[in-house]
């Protein structure tokens, strides 16, 4: 893992007290709200509902025992018990006191975490793929690349004051488990011909009101290239982008208003025109940041599991856990876990700070001090041996987070929509509960397969709707809640933006309506291994609309 | 300020969040901004608004912040927000919640 510097403890302990000093003179009337809104929310302090929230960067989702362990006493200590593990692979505390929120910081400092660009019209947390540095099909290890831009970003004059918030993921391997091609910028690490290493890079993608595909600008970016090539893209985007009219100012606007050509030729002359000489990355550099992501000193001696073996063949509950929640490793003899944070009827991506330590204990004794957050709101183990596997589904099972639901249908992506967040419309974890709840017998969930369904309560799409296999959007109408069903999203490589079905549902009715989808996919699928995105793919929307309305026309 | 509904008609009271805890509170006829909205002042027409907004505006340098007002509906001696917004930040989430005893 990156390891702060002189450096970086400095800048993070100044900020806390800039901060602290912030709020002590809005405390005192010295500032009026207006005045200091932009600086609570600098420093990641939103107001929502029922409190303030504080959003704390998990950056690249990647965090040590340590850390999450000082979560869990932010939880218990500042907050109530529990937070909520987001899209954007962050963590948010729902009932922080503003007087209390500088204490806060300063304990997160103390673990190298903070809440910096966590808001605002800057470039926020870069997300990575979850299965980083141990996925079996990576070509490279992103979140170097990630830590780099990081550093690149964090605090950068130029780009601080964008026309709109600015999201970058970056991904090592050819399957995309960050939805790369709906940020601002996505960025895939791959190799050329001659076996050098850069990126393909996408542009203007995006969700919200607006959602679109990124376009690719770059075939093969090559790694020395990867600052001046952002600057370019970034400064493109400052000086043209729109500032007129929020809901039209992301860099997908930009795009889709320049044409793709236009904006690549910009950013390409844009890009000539840097002086390099300050710009390139050195690989000597990259080497300085790759080595804190060096693989963990794994044992190179396997010759077979047979606790884990045993353990599958007696223990219906664990082959199920290791079907669902368990994927290849790149070094023999170990796995990666996903720990679901989606129990049955529970609020996708809520921890409580007693699970927080129990997962921070396992990954310390079994996945080399490491644990992951996912933009799909669960947790990962990275770096498992197989022959620990049933000691460490025992003790996640022991603390209610061995859930075998890993991209099931109740393996829901959820905002947290009415129930807590001042932009939304609609209550979206009621819904996730509910569904949950009809779709809870394991048997049936196996039965339907892989199948996402995303929850938002607004068009700001927190809950990824648009790229949902089945994506749900809460919208406000005459008061009333309602839902409007998306069919055919993928956030993955193959990614798509979802088709509206038809009229929307009121909350009891989108239940019943989902249920109508799975059975449709159920009666039309070639054959079980036709997952349900496959199979829309293939009938297009109309035998869904015949079945969800054909009673009522 | 936002004035949140179009329920023009209906009776209005002012509601912000407390500026250090964040909790929902309403104002109420003394001045005090507390949590229970049974206590809140209510403003009946538009003249009656605009006194308990300019009053209310007058808290924001301190107190309270996210200021507005909202309509309610009475239902017996009860009162209750119009909008289910309103209703959920008096009542906090629908949802079961972790168990939590509050700091002493």
């Amino acid at each position: 893992m990156y390891r702060y510097d002189e450096f970086d403890h400095d800048l993070v302990r100044e900020r806390v007290a800039e901060f602290s000093d912030q709020v002590a003179r809005r405390l005192s009337g010295e500032l009026t709200e207006d005045q200091f809104k932009p600086l609570r929310l600098m420093n990641g302090v939103y107001l929502q509902l029922h409190a303030y929230m504080l959003r704390i960067a998990v950056p690249y989702g990647t965090l040590s025992s340590r850390q999450m362990r000082t979560l869990a006493h932010l939880a218990r200590t500042y907050d109530r018990d529990y937070g909520h593990f987001t899209t954007r692979q962050n963590l948010q505390f729902h009932w922080t006191k503003l007087e209390e929120a500088p204490k806060m910081l300063a304990e997160l400092a103390d673990v190298e975490m903070h809440c910096i660009q966590t808001s605002g019209n800057c470039i926020r947390n870069v997300t990575a793929d979850h299965f980083a540095g141990a996925s079996a099909d990576e070509i490279a290890d992103p979140r170097p690349y990630a830590e780099i831009l990081r550093q690149w970003s964090s605090l950068h004059p130029e780009f601080s004051l964008l026309p709109r918030k600015f999201k970058l993921a970056v991904i090592g391997a050819p399957k995309d488990r960050a939805a790369i091609q709906t940020h601002d910028i996505g960025l895939e690490v791959k190799r050329n011909d001659s076996g050098k290493l850069g990126f393909a890079v996408w542009v203007g993608g995006g969700q919200g009101r607006t959602p679109m595909i990124a376009k690719k600008v770059r075939d093969f970016l090559p790694e020395s290239d990867l600052i001046a090539y952002m600057e370019a893209i970034l400064r493109i985007y400052n000086l043209f982008g729109r500032r007129d009219n929020k809901f039209k100012a992301r860099i997908k606007i930009l795009v889709h208003e320049m044409g793709e050509e236009e904006v690549k030729a910009a950013i390409e002359k844009e890009f000539a025109a840097i002086d390099k000489t300050n710009m390139v990355l050195p690989r000597d550099a990259v080497e300085r940041i790759e080595r804190y992501f060096a693989p963990p000193p794994f044992d190179t001696r396997f010759n077979g599991a047979p606790a884990f073996d045993r353990a599958r063949e007696t223990d219906s509950e664990f082959a199920s856990f290791v079907e669902r929640n368990v994927h290849p490793h790149k070094m023999p003899g170990y796995a990666i876990a996903t720990v679901s944070l989606k129990p049955i009827g529970g609020t996708p991506g809520d921890m409580t700070s007693a699970q927080m330590d129990a997962v921070a204990g396992i990954a310390e004794q079994y996945s080399f001090d490491e644990v992951r957050v996912s933009h799909e709101q669960n947790l990962v183990l990275p770096h498992v041996k197989l022959e620990d596997l049933p000691a460490v589904y025992a003790r996640l099972r022991a603390t209610g987070l061995a859930t075998a639901n890993f991209g099931l249908i109740t393996d829901i992506i959820c905002c947290p929509g009415l129930d807590y967040c001042s932009l939304a419309n609609a209550r979206s974890i009621p819904i996730a509960q509910r569904l949950s709840e009809r779709f809870a017998d394991p048997v049936r969930q196996s039965d339907i397969g892989e199948l996402k369904i995303k929850i938002s309560g607004c068009i700001n799409a927190c809950g990824h709707h648009h790229v949902g296999h089945i994506g749900i959007l809460g919208v406000d109408r005459k008061g009333e809640e309602f839902y409007q069903i998306t069919l055919g999203g993928s956030g993955d490589e193959t990614c798509s933006i979802g088709e509206i079905v038809g009229k929307g549902f009121s909350s009891d009715g989108v239940i019943d309506a989902v249920e109508t989808i799975v059975d449709t996919y159920l009666k039309l699928r070639e054959s079980p291994r036709e997952n349900f995105l496959s199979a829309y793919r293939r009938v297009g929307e109309e035998p869904f609309q015949e079945a969800l309305y054909a009673h009522a026309a | 300020m936002s004035a949140k509904s179009k329920d023009s008609d209906l009776p209005l009271i002012a509601t912000a969040n407390d500026l250090r805890t964040g909790a929902v509170v309403y104002r109420s006829a003394d001045g005090a901004w507390q949590r229970d909205i049974a206590r809140a002042e209510i403003a009946e027409g538009k003249s009656a608004a605009d006194d308990l907004l300019r009053r209310a505006e007058a808290d924001l340098a301190v107190g309270v912040a996210d200021l507005a007002l909202i309509p309610i509906i009475r239902e017996g001696a009860f009162l209750r927000p119009a909008a289910l917004r309103e209703i959920i930040r008096s009542t906090g989430p629908t949802i079961e919640l972790p168990a939590w005893q509050p700091r002493a």
